[in-house]
Order: C-alpha cells, then structure tokens, then sequence
C-alpha cells in the first residue's frame, strides 16, 4: 500500500509568534521552526500502515528551503523518501492556492491513501483536506481518532462532540488525523542516520504546470488588511487563601453579576 | 437588498438550530439579508424555520433528503454551490464548526471564491476579523476573489432577535457522485451530558494536571454544577486520564469563549491559552503564585484547589438558594 504523508512546517506553538509587519505574512523567522505537531500523528498512522501492508510512504511538503528541516524529521521516523515544492512565488499563499499546488503534486504521485494533520498550528484552517478531496474528486475521511484499512476500503472513527461517527469509502481516498489516533514514535539514532540518504525531490512550481504568476500573495484569494497585538489586559486582582480564598473569589463572581 | 446564504445548523436533539446558527444570522446582517439554508433529512426544517424568522432570515431555503445524512460534509457544500449559482448572493456565511470549515473550503473551491475562517466580526464593507496565534494577534482581512465565504466563530457574536418573513423555498438535491464517496454508517453518542455544550456554554469550568486524579474531577464538576457551566480539561489532565478528550480545551481541543472562565489547577500554557483566551472573565485558583495563568486572570486565587473548590462551590450553592 502506498502512502503519502503531507507534511507543514510551523512556527512552534509554544514560542511567541506574529505576523511579519512588511507584508502581514507568516513571520518565519521569528519562531522556531517545527513539524506541525499533528502531522507526527498522521506520519505515524502510515508508518503503521505500511507495517501492516507494506509498501511506501512519501513525505509531500509545500513550503520554504527551512521546511527540509520538517522533512528530515518525517524521514528519520521512517518514512522512504520526500517531495518537497519550493518557490519563491509561493510566498503568501492562501488555502485555495496552496491546495491546488499540493493536489498537482499528488497527482505526480501514485498513492492509495494520503494521510494529513486535521489542522495545522499556524493557520489552524483545518480546510486543506476537504480542499484537496474536492479539487482531486477522491474521498475524505476527516477528523480520525481511529483508522482501519481492509479490502479496498478505509473505515474511520471521525471525532465529534461526545462521541464519533463511523466512515467508509473506498479507496484511493484521503484521511485527516487528530492528536488522538495514536502515540508518535520519536526518531532512532539509526533512523536519523538512514534519513540522511533518503532521496529527496525538489519541485518547483513549472516542474508541476503551474503558472508562477498565478500564485503568491498578489494572487491570493484573500488578504490579510492589518493586523495588531490583542491589546493587553489590565492587571487583575490575584489574592492568597488564608481560609477565605473561596469567599473572596464568590463576592468577586457577585460583583460581577454571576452568582 | 443583497442576499445572503447562512447555512443552518440544526440541534442533533431535533430541537430547533443550534446558536451558532443564530449567532451566523446576526453576523449575515452586516452584508444584506440573511436567507437561511437548512440541508438536512426530510421535514427537518420544520423545526427551525419558527427560530430563523426570529432572527432575521427573510428566505427558509429547504433541501430536505434521505441522502443527505447519508453521506459526510460535501452535499451540504454542493447544496450551497447549486444555490450560489441560482441566486448569486453577496456572501455565504456558515458556523465555524469543524464540519461548517469543510463546507466551506469544499464551496470555495466549487466557486471559484477566497474563504475567511473562524471570524468573530464581519463589517459592512465585506471586512472580517479573526483571531491568530493563540488569540495574541487580531488580524483584519478580506476576501478578494469570487462570493466570500465566512465561517463565524462560536460565541463570538451575540445573537440579536430581527423580524424575518423566513418565506420556504424548496430546493431539489440531485447529488453527484462525488458528494456520495464518503458514508457515515454510524453516528455513536459515548458521553451523554446533562451540563451545556463547551463551544456553547457562558460559563466554563476547566481543570488541569492539579486536580491530581480522575476521581478528584468531581470537585470540578461540583464547582460546574453549582454554576450550570460546563467543564473543560487541559490537556494534561485528558492525557493523565483523568477526564475525556471530547473536554479539552485548547489549541488541539476545543476554543471557548464564555462570559466567565474559570481554571483550576492549570498552568496556562500557551496552547491552553489558544483555545480559552477570549473569554470575557477568567478566573484562575492555582497554588503556584508564578503560574502564567495569573498573567491573563480577572481574579486569582493562590491557593490549593482541594480547599478553596469545595468552600466556593458552598458558597454558590448558599447564595443561589
Ligand atoms: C493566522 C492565519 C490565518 C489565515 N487565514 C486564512 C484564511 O482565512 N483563508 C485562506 O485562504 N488562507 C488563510 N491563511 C493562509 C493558510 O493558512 C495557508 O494558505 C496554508 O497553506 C493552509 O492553511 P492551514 O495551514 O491552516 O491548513 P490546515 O487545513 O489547517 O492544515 C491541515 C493539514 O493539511 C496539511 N498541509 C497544510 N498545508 C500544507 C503544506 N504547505 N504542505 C504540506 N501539507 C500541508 C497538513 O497535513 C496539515 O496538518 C491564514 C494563515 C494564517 C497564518
Ligand atoms: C502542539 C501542541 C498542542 C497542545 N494543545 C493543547 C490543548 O489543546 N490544550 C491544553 O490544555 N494543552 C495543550 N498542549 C499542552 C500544553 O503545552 C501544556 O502542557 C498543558 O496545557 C498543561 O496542562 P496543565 O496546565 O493542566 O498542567 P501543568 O502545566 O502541569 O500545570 C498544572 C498546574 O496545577 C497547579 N497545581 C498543582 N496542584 C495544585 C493544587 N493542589 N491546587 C492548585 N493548583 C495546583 C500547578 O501549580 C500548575 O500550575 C499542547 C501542546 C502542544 C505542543
């Protein structure tokens, strides 16, 4: 079975990001750069694909020169080999935009089931599945907490509020993974080595019958106007319990019109 | 004046539309007259359309069919695209839910059109404003190309009442191929709450990796009860297991936005903070007088969960009589 894994790099969720004030874009540079933590989830599920069927799985990027750095890590968990799409016209892109350079990209490759993140840390538009689904006619099963391959077809326990619903569709198909489905392994010394020789393709937007002029911020189906810091909250009041901690924080609530 | 669609969520209960949907009219209000859409099985509509002339939906568009609920997410989105074909509106508005992102970003592509997720205010000239980052950036932004499309995000507008005339208009659902490739065979309920919906509650009350134990949740959910909010968990108190994952709130949860927030035994990381930061009023009990929580509280109380939970919640239940 073969698998591609679309893999983001994001500014890490834990350090403080922004945008760039010179053209209210992504601010790269700024944070550290990591994996968007979910996509270790969906790299995993098709590691344990191919353990259980067999086959390949291919790490699809569309990103900066800095995401090898994202593509390396997927590699060194195991994954066989990375397409990585770069240009400068990329720049700015939105979701539109960007589906239509990963869906080229797949259509590059052969694949029975393409795994995802179900929302990326930066954007969290949790959109770029059911985007691909359409511009590639294929089935999405989004939101899996639990996935199942077996005689053609992949079946899905899609995460909803107190409870699931249970997918299927044939494949070749798409499935988007939450932080639920399983427990990432972290890359072995010898899988860091071995990610070393892995062969990785570099794509650029004529390589994949995309017209540069198209794409970027200035092509954009949206744009960002302006942007501003949340203006900070004022102090508020932080008092310690000495035995009326509790009343102290109800007539806090009273004042307030609460309780 | 100009048309817009507002795609209708409806209660799973059977029971009207959900506030989101509500609060997806009033938002629709800015940019023309809302026309509601409800897609959904047959003679589901007639339980909303009494609530979507209550507020403001001048239209009831009705695709009723079996089929529908049969399949995920994309006849809902070829519903909507058939109609923005027909009726060329100035906009599509649709409630920020993980289902209502997928319409979305399924319709832009069948338009043609640029989409603004999860925002919390739309302005006359077509302008929205969303919240990035952990809630610390506002950005305002429009949609250049196409019928834009807004997914609004929970809680975020308040729903205002409007007289509309909700006149029906059926539409028929021929759905292609394509909409029917992913099946829903089951829909399975495992928590069954009596206490509101997170995304929907105006008060929320979350614990974290301090309240030490599954057992000990039940302070938290005394507290909850006595207030009639709902309860939250971080993410180190789902993982520890002491309460399910339906329950987090955060960046890889669910983003809340209640008239009162209160955290206890929760250290506010940033991602914690991502999905919790634009309630009205956070309150905060933490026994660690640094924890970065305080930074973002109302009112804070240093002090040790396992005393001052219990004592409020009396007090609570004291007053409320
Ligand atoms: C704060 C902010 C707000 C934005 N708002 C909008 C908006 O309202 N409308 C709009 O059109 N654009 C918007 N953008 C731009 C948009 O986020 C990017 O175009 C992005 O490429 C796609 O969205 P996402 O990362 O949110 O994808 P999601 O749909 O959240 O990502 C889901 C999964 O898709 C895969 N994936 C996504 N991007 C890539 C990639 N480049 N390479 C490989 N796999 C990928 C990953 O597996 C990921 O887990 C916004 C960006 C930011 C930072
Ligand atoms: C990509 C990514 C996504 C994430 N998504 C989420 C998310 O959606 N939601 C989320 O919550 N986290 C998320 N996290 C995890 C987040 O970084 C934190 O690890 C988590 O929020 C910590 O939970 P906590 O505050 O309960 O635990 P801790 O940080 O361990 O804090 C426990 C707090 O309890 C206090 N305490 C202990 N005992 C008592 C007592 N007896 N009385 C009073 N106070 C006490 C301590 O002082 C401490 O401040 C994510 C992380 C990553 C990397």
């Amino acid at each position: 079975m073969d698998i591609v894994v679309l893999v983001k790099q994001v500014p890490d969720s834990g350090s403080e990001r922004s945008l760039d004030p010179a053209d209210n874009t992504v601010a790269r540079g700024s944070a550290d750069n990591v994996v968007n933590e979910i996509d270790e989830y969906a790299i995993e599920e098709a590691l344990l694909l191919k353990e259980a069927h067999g086959g390949e799985v291919t790490v699809l990027t569309v990103g900066p020169e800095s995401a090898a750095d994202a593509i390396r890590k997927a590699l060194s968990m195991g994954a066989d080999k990375a397409v990585h799409v770069v240009d400068g016209a990329i720049h700015g892109a939105c979701a539109p935009q960007t589906s239509a350079i990963l869906a080229a990209a797949l259509q590059q490759l052969s694949f029975d089931i393409v795994l995802c993140g179900a929302e990326s840390t930066d954007g969290q538009l949790a959109v770029m599945p059911a985007l691909l689904a359409e511009r590639l006619n294929l089935p999405l099963l989004s939101g899996a907490r639990k996935l199942t391959v077996e005689g053609g077809m992949a079946r899905v326990e899609r995460q909803t509020d107190g409870g699931y619903w249970a997918l299927e569709a044939p494949l070749p198909a798409i499935v988007s993974t939450w932080d639920t489905i399983n427990e990432p392994r972290y890359p072995s010394f010898k899988g860091i080595m071995a990610a070393k020789k892995k062969p990785v393709t570099k794509l650029s937007l004529a390589d994949l019958g995309i017209d540069p002029a198209t794409v970027g911020l200035a092509m954009a189906t949206s744009q960002v106007l302006e942007f501003a810091g949340r203006p900070p909250k004022g102090a508020g009041v932080k008092v310690t319990d000495e035995g009326d901690g509790a009343s102290k924080l109800v007539d806090f609530l009273a004042g307030q019109k609460i309780v | 004046m100009a048309e817009v669609l507002v795609l209708v969520e409806l209660n799973p209960t059977g029971e009207g539309v959900r506030k989101t949907t509500l609060e997806a009219l009033t938002a629709a209000r800015a940019l023309g007259e809302p026309a509601a859409v409800v897609v959904g099985g047959p003679g589901s509509a007639a339980a909303a359309t009494a609530q979507l002339a209550e507020y403001g939906a001048a239209k009831v568009y009705v695709a009723e069919s079996e089929e529908v609920e049969q399949f995920l997410v994309a006849p809902k989105a070829e519903v909507l695209a058939q109609l923005v074909s027909d009726k060329q509106p100035a906009a599509v508005v649709i409630p920020s839910s993980p289902e209502g992102k997928e319409i979305a970003g399924r319709l832009a592509i069948k338009t043609g059109s640029g989409f603004l997720t999860d925002v919390t205010e739309i302005a006359g000239d077509g302008t929205a404003t969303q919240v990035a980052f952990a809630g610390a950036t506002i950005v305002h932004s429009k949609v250049t190309v196409g019928t834009p499309i807004y997914t609004v995000r929970g809680n975020s507008v308040t729903p205002e009442p409007a007289p509309g005339a909700a006149e029906e208009e059926q539409v028929a659902v021929q759905l292609s191929d394509a909409a029917r490739a992913t099946r829903v065979v089951d829909r399975v309920v495992e928590q069954k709450s009596s206490r509101p919906e997170l995304t929907e509650a105006s008060i929320v009350v979350s614990g974290g990796r301090g309240v030490a134990s599954a057992e000990n949740f039940s302070l938290i959910e005394g507290l909850a009860d006595s207030l009639g909010a709902a309860v939250g968990a971080s993410r180190a108190a789902v993982d520890s297991g002491y309460y399910p994952h339906t329950f987090q709130v955060g960046q890889t949860g669910k983003t809340v936005s209640p008239q009162l927030y209160i955290a206890v035994g929760i250290s506010g990381a940033i991602q914690h903070r991502a999905g919790m930061q634009t309630s009205k009023t956070i309150v905060a009990v933490n026994k660690d007088p640094e924890a970065p929580i305080f930074e973002l509280a109302d009112f804070g109380v240093v002090g040790d969960l396992n005393t001052v939970v219990p004592q409020a919640t009396e007090a609570i239940t004291a007053r409320r009589g």
